[in-house]
């Protein structure tokens, strides 16, 4: 090799590296960094007992739900994002393929009923979490976030933010028909 | 109306940027005179079809225009007109616009103050700006229109992001821009050299001043970014390795190695391939910066905007951009040669230290921001990295270039001895030391760090007095003021930035060491101590504001039963976006903060609540970070007003001019 290749290449070092950054980007740019796989994922969901919103003198537990696949939808009427995502939870509501059930989060009772008088109530039943400790033991950090739970109550799917129609349709939906079997 | 002038003129825009940006250059190449005399209007003139099209934005937003998409999305007829004119470059498509508008300005200023340049040089560097603009442009009217219209219109906007809505946000990103754009002049300057093939002391002196305007303004900016996250986020941090922050301190740090290395380029001739790739470098990190922004390869509490199609734009123009020019490098930088040698003692040795340890640090940056993208393109997982990391890999880093500091700027050139530098800074070294291991007793309390960072600060106080001391009793002439006048002002710039530095670690060692945080649940009327100050929380009253309703909490400071201060900090949610935001209260004092904020209600609802979660923080000196990074900008400001980059410019291309005629 000639003295003046060998310079040649030392000074192309910064692009070999650049070009390799470019590589990384590239592929990185197809992904969705917002797709955080949560920890309770495959775990099982964590237990609650909880007072159920409409009649406070009852009460639900992750052990009723046994045998069942269910949506934890949380909520609260503070929450603006979720009046994003409370048509769509209408529509799945009215279709009967898998019950959710709503976690009032860090929440007034009162101001929870008033608001799903006005907006319409998609959940077969919603209990009350006002200090937000269950919250706490689902990992919940941003109001809403949906958990996929199965038959033997554990975490399948976690959706942080409001419910698309695309997550819907692509993930959740198929996720259900396939744990209903 | 208005609209579709701003979107005319940023068209118009466009093609005079590609007049710039081909014509100059290839007169350049052929030695035509005419061709290369049109860079300088038209970079004039692309500035003003630019500031047009800002103009036009900005009126958008003031008169409330929700057929603007941008305005409908981002504004709000409630927000105050300070807020709606903040609110231009608040949004993606306007902070791109805004980036034009600089880039379009830097240009301008180029053109005006480079009268003393050769022409060919001149042209190819406005040549250069020119063709990046044409790339920022084309993304904005391609991919980012700030100007496309509602059908039919929104009535009523979305609202400004109340994070935005602070003064702080104000004046942020225009200073950040300033910094990120001035630096894209260093790289028109050195790609116009690698390509004419000359690069001289004379080109050096050219740069330097450019880009440390850019570093101060970079400065400037990144310290309000930090102010404003410390006192808006609620949780008294000031700087959180975010991969936004991180992108805007990776060029800080390779400009501040540029400045240097730019300094030994110009007095001795040396480094002259690394300052090439310094100012390349530079460059092309604030543009990495903003992809990683706006195409969302990254997650990070400030990436408003992601659209997979701008990230594959700027991809492709970063690809462009930044590998042509690193291509050129490698073509062409072998022929500019590497400069005068040295002595291992001496002061091109330490300021070789200095940028490497800064391009070290740069890397390490790079590496702890971009890692979780390579792990996640090799399907390793998705990890982020977090403060740990980088604060396991910074402190060692700088340590020993901020101890370097000191002695770099006492140093001879060429060769220096090393008995001679030791008893140079002998006292300094025994006073700061002696004073950094005595001081934290009297704060408070002794830990290896705390007196490792102070004797850092004291080190560089230190130093930068003796080194003062010994130029004026060094000069022979006159009384002092005379002595102090005979040294030009980039020295005392320098004196200035590396003071601040000192000032920084100062601040950063003693919130650290000593700052104390307390998240504490208060009733109405209850008191709690922290440190000596005894703080009551008397409750909150409700208060509107423009367009938020607001939570005013009250709380009284007392030390030794005495009323120091009455603190309200706010919890507010805004009405268009139900949005919520803690406003801190900060009393703030020479030796440090008293730090309020509200967090959550405890038993009912906002101001009926009977109690508060209340986060209560002391933060010793905190404000001499900020304090250090305005002195640093400071430091720049006071070295570019230096004599000699007008006068001397003027005459050595006088004599070059001169010789050239003799030829």
């Amino acid at each position: 090799m000639t003295g003046s290749s060998t310079k040649l290449l030392r000074w192309s070092i910064p692009l070999a590296v650049f070009v390799v950054l470019l590589a990384f980007l590239w592929v990185g740019l197809g992904r969705d960094p917002r797709e955080v796989p949560s920890p309770l994922i495959g775990k099982p969901a964590p237990a609650f007992q909880l007072v159920q919103l409409h009649d406070p003198g009852k009460t639900l537990a992750t052990s009723d739900l046994k045998g069942k696949v269910w949506l934890l939808n949380v909520w609260a009427s503070w929450c603006v994002s979720c009046r994003v995502e409370h048509p769509l939870l209408l529509q799945l509501a009215r279709t009967n393929v898998v019950p959710v059930y709503g976690l009032d989060y860090k929440d007034k009772a009162d101001d929870a009923l008033a608001w799903l008088a006005q907006h319409g109530n998609p959940y077969t039943a919603s209990i009350v979490d006002s200090d937000g400790k269950v919250g706490i033991d689902y990992g919940v950090y941003g109001v809403p976030e949906t958990f996929l739970i199965d038959k033997a109550g554990v975490v399948r799917y976690k959706q942080i933010g409001p419910l698309t129609v695309e997550a819907l349709q692509q993930k959740i939906l198929p996720l259900v028909r396939q744990l209903q079997q | 109306m208005i609209p579709e002038l701003g979107h005319f003129a940023l068209i118009v825009a466009l093609l005079v940027a590609a007049t710039q940006g081909i014509v100059p250059m290839l007169g350049a190449a052929r030695n035509h005179r005419r061709m290369m005399a049109l860079a300088r209007p038209a970079a004039r003139m692309q500035f003003v079809l630019v500031a047009i099209a800002f103009a036009c934005l900005a009126w958008s937003f003031a008169s409330n225009d929700f057929s603007v998409q941008n305005v409908a999305s981002n504004s709000n007829s409630e927000l105050p007109l300070h807020y709606r004119i903040a609110a231009t470059w608040g949004s993606h498509e306007g902070s791109l616009l805004l980036w034009a508008l600089m880039l379009a300005g830097w240009s301008c200023a180029v053109s005006v103050f480079s009268r003393n340049l050769p022409d060919a040089l001149a042209a190819r560097v406005l040549s250069v700006m020119g063709l990046v603009s044409v790339g920022f442009l084309l993304f904005l009217l391609f991919t980012s229109n700030p100007f496309a219209r509602l059908l039919p219109p929104a009535p009523e906007g979305r609202d400004l992001n109340p994070l935005l809505q602070d003064p702080g946000m104000v004046f942020h990103p225009p200073l950040l821009y300033m910094g990120y754009v001035g630096f894209s002049v260093a790289f028109a300057f050195a790609l116009a050299a690698l390509i004419g093939g000359r690069l001289d002391a004379t080109w050096a002196r050219w740069s330097r001043p450019w880009t440390t305007v850019a570093w101060a303004f970079l400065t400037t900016g990144i310290a309000l970014g930090s102010g404003w996250a410390y006192y808006t986020l609620g949780w008294g941090g000031w700087w959180f390795w975010d991969p936004v922050e991180n992108a805007s301190f990776m060029p800080w740090l390779t400009g501040t190695a540029l400045i240097h290395s730019l300094a030994v380029t110009e007095k001795r001739g040396a480094f002259r391939s690394w300052t090439v790739l310094l100012a390349i470098l530079a460059f092309s990190l604030s543009l990495l910066g903003t992809f990683l922004v706006r195409s969302g390869v990254i997650t990070s509490v400030h990436a408003f905007a992601t659209d997979p199609a701008r990230g594959v734009f700027i991809l492709a123009f970063l690809a462009i951009v930044i590998g042509g020019s690193l291509a050129l490098f490698a073509w062409r930088a072998a022929s500019v040669g590497l400069g005068g040698s040295f002595a291992l003692v001496s002061r091109e040795s330490m300021l070789l230290a200095n940028n490497v340890v800064l391009v070290v640090a740069m890397a390490s940056v790079l590496l702890g921001t971009l890692y979780p993208l390579f792990l996640d393109a090799l399907d390793l997982g998705k990890i982020s990295v977090g403060p740990p990391y980088f604060d396991a890999v910074f402190y060692p880093l700088l340590a020993p270039a901020v101890f370097l500091m000191g002695v770099g700027p006492i140093t001879r050139w060429n060769r220096a001895a090393v008995p001679e530098l030791a008893a140079r800074l002998k006292w300094a070294l025994a006073v700061a030391l002696v004073s950094a291991l005595l001081l934290p007793f009297v704060l408070g309390r002794w830990s290896p760090l705390i007196a490792f960072g102070l004797f850092l600060a004291l080190w560089l106080f230190a130093s930068t007095a003796v080194n003062l001391w010994q130029r004026i009793k060094g000069s022979h002439r006159g009384g002092l003021w005379a002595r102090l006048a005979a040294n030009p002002a980039s020295y005392y710039g320098m004196l200035l930035a590396h003071f601040g530095v000192g000032l920084f670690i100062v601040g950063v060692t003693l919130v650290k060491g000593y700052e104390i945080e307390r998240d504490v649940r208060l009733d109405v009327g209850q008191r709690v101590a922290v440190g000596p100050y005894e703080f009551a929380f008397l409750g909150v009253t409700p208060a509107p504001g423009p367009n938020y309703r607001a939570l005013v909490g009250t709380v009284e400071v007392r030390r030794d039963g005495q009323l120091v201060e009455t603190l309200h900090p706010e919890k507010r949610v805004y009405n268009a976006s139900g949005q919520t935001m803690t406003i801190a209260a900060i009393d703030t004092a020479f030796s440090g903060d008293r730090y309020v904020s509200l967090g959550e209600p405890v038993g009912g609802d906002g101001a009926t609540a009977g109690a508060w979660g209340v986060r209560i923080y002391l933060k010793p000196f905190v404000d001499w970070i900020w304090l250090g990074a305005f002195v640093m900008a400071l430091g720049g400001f006071v070295a570019i007003s230096d004599r000699r980059y007008r006068l001397a410019v003027r005459r050595r291309l006088g004599a070059l001019a001169g010789a050239a005629a003799g030829e």
